[in-house]
């Protein structure tokens, strides 16, 4: 006990020391636009796994953000470039790099799975470039690998489970069995899951852990239904979640009373498998594009440029882009320290994030949905796959800060907080 | 886990589902390797080009040829497939293999692995790699029935069924007909065989031909029970390789009997501790590899 409030006291001497060195190296903010450009790059998976989630779609999301802005900020143009990370953090470490040193690169989004997100966010502390992660999911990125430029905009492994396992066990769930994609994505995603159902007084009855893309899910499938478990909670992603859903009720599964429950699921996933297939599943999701009628208006332009709906990915980096050149605007430079600064004095409200601000671990927190995918019956469009059964507060689908352990919050905060 | 009986038959036939599956795909190589003395490790990348003419020719056959509506379905494709990835076989056994029977087998091993590689790559550049779900399964093949000890999708039964029987047709030709003998009696002394009038290098060419089409058709009889993806064939093939050593290079009912038995084992293994199911085959090569070197139904030279 005692050993552990020393630690916590020296450690925190010591970030808030190095933050002390690394954030303010001159003393004067620099006024106006660095390298007469503010540059954007959009960094996501553009071909693999997660390629319809984020993709081509993130790219022109940010681009129509751009243009929204007018195309210049402060007098100054406004670019936008994109590279594929390929799911592996060296790929996307590298990339980051070469546009933080080279291409002088003033904020990166998109970021569509943690391993790269994290690795990106580090690059972020150390040359002083902001990173706005939309895709990636690991609450790792605003606990131990916080920086004091990295936020996580969109969506986490605490706030879905806790909005979707919370609603599916008063809906009656009482118990459940867990297949789980075994990476840490997975596993963080099915341990946050499993103590929601517990604290609502369900029960885990048991889990398998599946490889990453796996084809056949039918054998864990079985064994799922052969525990007896009222639900089936995927804690996987993409086209595992797709195959799993697929295939539950290819084998009678979901005939047989059990329900499938999916604990990160995408639009593009639902559109995907289809009504027929995904028709009553619940989930958590922070955005729907037939939410509100700035979500429809805004989506319905997207959707021209596409052919597809928005994810709440590809809308997160048109909302995350736009929230930026605000604060710049705001702020009277991209300094990197006085954006982030206004950004955490902002209030974030737009067509995609209601109620958001962002906090000094780096996490914008703002309301969260429970979904309900539709009936064929019930559906009027190829696009209308869901209703909206609930709004969530963003303090209450988000992790509390106290109970966070981002260094920065203990040492006083990141960038820009001023000291408290 | 509890071991019930229903769960141990219900893995069973999921694992009848792979085995035949991996029988299909072994056979392939143990008929090319039969005749060829060539380890053809593209057979996993033509397998995946199968199931890519399938999903290609169902969605984008109409647009390409500015028809509407049209498609080429799943039955078309049971035919076409094959024959599209047999005659790219033929061209690829002309152009290049042809050249390399005098030398060591590794040399085949690394050209096919190497073809192996650029099909896979030129795919991934364009295509997900978590697979893109084929639409064209019969509407007659879909729903499930009722086994008594679980719900089966009656596609998976129509898959074990069709592959077994393409798996014994192919035995029935090579160990029962004449042409069957005219192989046999290529691989053992081609010379011989030449002098008889009959022309051994067309031979072998029609069976490379042959071998990588009956991969071409696992790819599309696998498109509606997977995914279809770039990277679908190199997970098959190491364990494809794996069921081969086991049977023995080059017997026919060896590699089918190997590949049915071991996709249930793998079945089983799912029960009883999942984190092993991936090795298992692997563990039995070994065993079998130390007690018969020449595999379970190889003849040792």
């Amino acid at each position: 006990m005692k050993k552990g409030l020393v630690r916590a006291a020296l450690s925190a001497a010591f970030v808030g020391a190095f933050v002390g060195m690394s954030a303010f190296p001159g003393s004067a903010l620099a006024a106006g636009i660095s390298n007469d450009v503010v540059k954007i790059g959009v960094l996501t998976d553009m071909s693999g796994v997660y390629s319809a989630i984020g993709g081509e779609g993130s790219v022109t999301a940010a681009k129509m953000a751009v243009a929204d802005f007018g195309g210049t900020v402060l007098g100054k143009p406004i670019d936008v470039i994109s590279a594929d990370h390929q799911n592996k953090p060296d790929i996307a470490s590298t990339k980051a790099r070469q546009w933080a040193d080279t291409d002088h690169v003033d904020m990166i989004t998109g970021l569509l799975n943690s391993g790269a997100a994290i690795a990106v966010q580090k690059i972020g502390t150390e040359k002083k470039m902001i990173t706005m992660a939309t895709g990636a999911g690991s609450t790792a990125l605003t606990n131990k690998d916080c920086g004091p430029y990295g936020i996580h905009y969109v969506y986490d492994t605490y706030s879905l489970p806790k909005v979707a396992g919370s609603a599916i066990v008063q809906h009656g769930g009482k118990t459940w069995f867990f297949l789980t994609a075994d990476y840490a994505f997975g596993h963080s995603l099915e341990k946050n899951t499993a103590a929601f159902v517990k604290s609502q007084g369900g029960k885990v009855l048991g889990q398998v852990r599946h490889p990453l893309a796996t084809a056949d899910f039918s054998s864990y499938l079985l064994q799922a239904q052969a525990s007896g478990a009222k639900v089936i909670g995927l804690a996987n992603a993409g086209g595992d979640f797709v195959n799993a859903v697929k295939q539950a009720r290819e084998f009678g599964i979901v005939q047989g009373g059990q329900t499938i429950a999916g604990m990160l699921v995408f639009l593009s996933d639902v559109k995907s498998l289809g009504l027929d297939v995904a028709q009553g599943m619940e989930f958590a999701t922070s955005f729907y594009w037939d939410r509100d009628p700035a979500s429809r208006a805004w989506s319905k332009r997207y959707f021209a440029k596409t052919g597809a709906m928005p994810t709440m990915d590809q809308a997160g980096v048109y909302s995350a882009t736009m929230t930026y050149l605000k604060a710049i605007k705001a702020a009277g430079t991209d300094d990197p320290d006085a954006v982030m600064k206004t950004l955490r004095g902002m209030k974030i409200d737009d067509f995609f994030s209601i109620n958001g601000h962002l906090r000094a671990d780096g996490t914008m927190v703002h309301d969260m949905f429970l979904v309900e995918v539709k009936k064929p019956s019930e559906s009027k469009g190829p696009w209308d796959l869901l209703k909206v059964i609930k709004q969530v507060p963003g303090d209450q689908a988000f992790m509390p800060m106290s109970e966070g352990t981002c260094p920065l919050v203990k040492a006083g905060g990141g960038a820009g907080t001023g000291g408290y | 886990m509890h071991l019930s009986l229903q769960m141990v038959l219900a893995q069973m036939m999921l694992g009848l589902n792979t085995g035949a599956f991996y029988a299909v795909l072994s056979l392939g190589l143990a008929v090319i390797f039969g005749l060829l003395n060539i380890i053809n490790f593209a057979h996993g990348a033509l397998y995946m080009l199968g199931a890519f003419v399938a999903l290609l020719g169902y969605n984008k056959l109409g647009p390409l040829l500015g028809v509407p509506g049209l498609h080429l379905n799943y039955w078309a494709a049971l035919l076409v497939a094959p024959l599209v990835v047999g005659a790219l076989g033929m061209a690829i056994e002309k152009t290049m293999l042809k050249r390399l029977y005098k030398v060591d087998h590794l040399y085949g091993l690394l050209l096919t692995f190497g073809l192996a590689l650029i099909l896979q790559g030129v795919f991934t550049n364009y295509f997900n790699v978590s697979g893109t779900p084929y639409g064209g399964k019969p509407e007659i093949l879909g729903g499930a029935l009722n086994l008594g000890f679980m719900w089966f999708p009656t596609y998976r039964l129509w898959s074990i069924g069709l592959s077994l029987v393409v798996c014994f047709a192919t035995w029935f030709v090579v160990e029962r007909t004449k042409l069957g003998s005219y192989l046999r009696a290529g691989t053992e002394n081609p010379a011989l065989v030449q002098a008889f009038g009959v022309n051994v290098p067309l031979m072998i060419t029609l069976t490379y031909g042959f071998g990588v089409a009956l991969a071409a058709f696992a790819g599309v009889v696998a498109a509606p029970i997977y995914s279809v993806s770039p990277i679908m064939g190199s997970e098959m093939i190491i364990t494809v390789f794996a069921v081969v050593v086991i049977g023995g290079m080059g017997s026919i009912m060896g590699s089918i009997i190997t590949g049915l038995s071991l996709g249930m084992l793998e079945g089983l293994t799912k029960v009883v501790y999942p984190p092993a199911s991936n090795t298992v085959i692997f563990f039995m090569m070994i065993v079998v590899l130390l007690v018969r070197p020449a595999g379970l139904f190889g003849r040792e030279q």
